[in-house]
């Protein structure tokens, strides 16, 4: 019963936190304490809501956001969790490739959004290299910590049992890897999710970026908070998918 | 090639099976391993510390030896170097086989060495995917093994799942299915509570009986060594070097119970007690910085 009751406590207080935000918002946007202009009443949100539903053009820029971030995703971790496995299971290449993955790992992201819109162009390929660059170094440290995290008994497991390289590789790095791989792609997610607005602000046709960015420019003050609202919605489900990926992925790790 | 990492090849040709016949006992002569002048020196920060030295141990083919000594005389050391894990600063490692092909060993390791990824079969099948059998045969090998080993109900439990003596079954069982040369195993049971304890040496006993396995078995146990080896090398403290050898004169099939009242079981005891417990002293006076 105490348990029960605790959960109804935990389920009210996780939801009082927006709503009672939300509801202070349109309080004070209602009784003009703040200016509605700018600062639109939330309920006033829904029409806006409805109407670029209607013509199309809040799913259409949801889904080149999305494609851009995926594609950008698998461009970026692939490459970085085969490298980082590498670099965790072979010391010199990992002494050799550190010091410049850590360095270029410090870079601020949106700092080499110009560079490579100079190596190629502003079109679609672009984005993609740009969230792959964004996610692929966060993901390759993760992956080559995990690596080295590995109890070196699994590795005179497999090494006893005659494993090479290649087996090391598939059946003691990638498996006992993947639990910070995952770490690595959670915290690259939110990365991907910044740079691909951040550029869509500024090289991009389209994109929930590019809707936020317009919005704002002509003013259109409820489309830009709509649009705020659906990237936020975006991040939130993208995180979802991946810990459903991940419970798929590390069935052994239910619990940790 | 030096023996050592001769012993660390498989071979693509071993045909595991879960358990060998009793009769294969007669097909059994001359030494299985065979561990030559064997010295291994550590460089450390405060200059090379000897494990072991001049080590000379030859084991017949389904021979049950076991290795005692105190803590760090080198008896994990030794054990590394047989299964090709370490190499030998000087001396040579052999160990020869029957099916014509590169030596096999496995090894049980002490404490927690099962992946905790795979299942309780996936891990016994592990060795056998390494060599390359096939998918289905690996798995009817594993789960016949886990049925010997009292685990066929947890056969897709994760290690984590279940308790620290399944998970040391599971580890001899996945050392057992590449049908291995030598068994080669590190204080298996050092980390079990006491009747645990007991109920793994026994079921090793039987499993012994029937498969007629070379075992090489490392522990610090006196009990444990006279329960189960045919012989028993007693070593010094650091740098570890034979210091005794001795028959174990019990007749087999053995249970514990068989063994303990036994009337030699006390006097072999103390025989051995009476060897490692100056060891255990010079180990304990070398490690706090003196020279006898």
């Amino acid at each position: 019963m105490t348990i029960q009751r605790r959960r109804i406590i935990e389920l009210a207080l996780t939801f009082a936190a927006p709503v009672v935000l939300l509801a202070i918002w349109e309080t004070l946007a209602r009784t003009e304490t703040i200016d509605p202009r700018f600062w639109p009443a939330p309920s006033s949100l829904i029409d806006t809501t409805a109407e670029i539903i209607r013509d199309g053009s809040l799913f259409r820029n949801v889904r080149v956001s999305l494609g851009r971030i995926l594609a950008g995703f698998l461009l970026g971790a692939i490459p970085a969790i085969g490298l980082g496995l590498t670099m965790g299971l072979f010391w010199p290449i990992r002494v050799f490739l550190m010091p410049l993955a850590a360095a270029i790992y410090a870079v601020p992201k949106l700092a080499i959004v110009p560079l490579v819109l100079i190596a190629f162009g502003t079109g679609e390929v672009a984005k993609y290299v740009i969230v792959a660059l964004s996610i692929f170094f966060l993901v390759l440290l993760n992956t080559v910590a995990g690596v080295i995290a590995i109890e070196s008994s699994f590795r005179d497991v497999a090494r006893s049992f005659g494993a090479g390289p290649l087996s090391m590789f598939w059946t003691v790095a990638l498996p006992g890897a993947l639990p910070s791989i995952f770490t690595g792609l959670r915290l690259g997610m939110g990365f991907a999710l910044v740079v691909i607005v951040g550029t869509e602000f500024i090289a991009a046709r389209d994109g929930i970026g590019r809707f936020i960015w317009d919005s704002y420019q002509i003013l259109a003050i409820k489309k830009m908070f709509v649009g705020l609202i659906v990237t936020g919605l975006m991040g939130w489900l993208l995180t979802l998918a991946l810990d459903l990926i991940e419970r798929l992925a590390i069935p052994w790790n239910h619990g940790h | 090639m030096d023996g050592a990492s001769a012993a660390a090849k498989i071979s693509p040709a071993a045909t595991p099976v879960s358990v060998r016949g009793a009769t294969t006992g007669q097909a059994h002569h001359g030494a299985r391993v065979k561990v030559s002048d064997v010295s291994r020196t550590f460089e450390t920060a405060s200059g090379p510390i000897d494990a072991i030295r001049e080590i000379d141990l030859s084991i017949n083919a389904g021979q049950f030896c076991v290795i005692v000594g105190p803590s760090g005389c080198g008896k994990t050391t030794l054990l590394r170097i047989v299964a090709g894990l370490d190499q030998a600063t000087t001396g040579s490692v052999s160990v020869s086989t029957l099916n014509g092909g590169v030596a096999t060993n496995a090894m049980v390791f002490q404490g927690q060495s099962l992946f905790p990824w795979l299942t309780l079969q996936q891990n016994v099948s592990y060795g056998l995917k390494i060599h390359g059998m096939s998918r289905s045969r690996r798995a009817s090998v594993a789960r016949e093994l886990l049925h010997t080993v009292g685990l066929s109900r947890f056969a897709s439990a994760y290690p984590r799942q279940v308790s620290e003596g399944m998970r040391q079954r599971t580890a001899i069982a996945r050392a057992l299915a590449v049908k291995p040369d030598v068994l080669l195993m590190d204080e298996p049971f050092g980390s079990l509570d006491e009747q645990t304890r007991l109920i793994l040496q026994e079921e090793l006993l039987k499993i012994w009986d029937t498969s007629g396995q070379t075992v090489l078995f490392v522990t610090h146990s006196i009990d444990e060594a006279l329960v189960l080896g045919d012989r028993i090398v007693i070593m010094s403290a650091q740098p570890g070097r034979i210091k005794r050898e001795i028959f174990v004169p019990f007749p087999r099939p053995r249970t514990l119970t068989d063994v303990r009242s036994n009337p030699v079981f006390a006097p072999l005891f103390a025989e051995i007690w009476g060897v490692l417990r100056e060891e255990v002293g010079t180990g304990r006076l070398n490690q706090a910085g003196f020279s006898p």
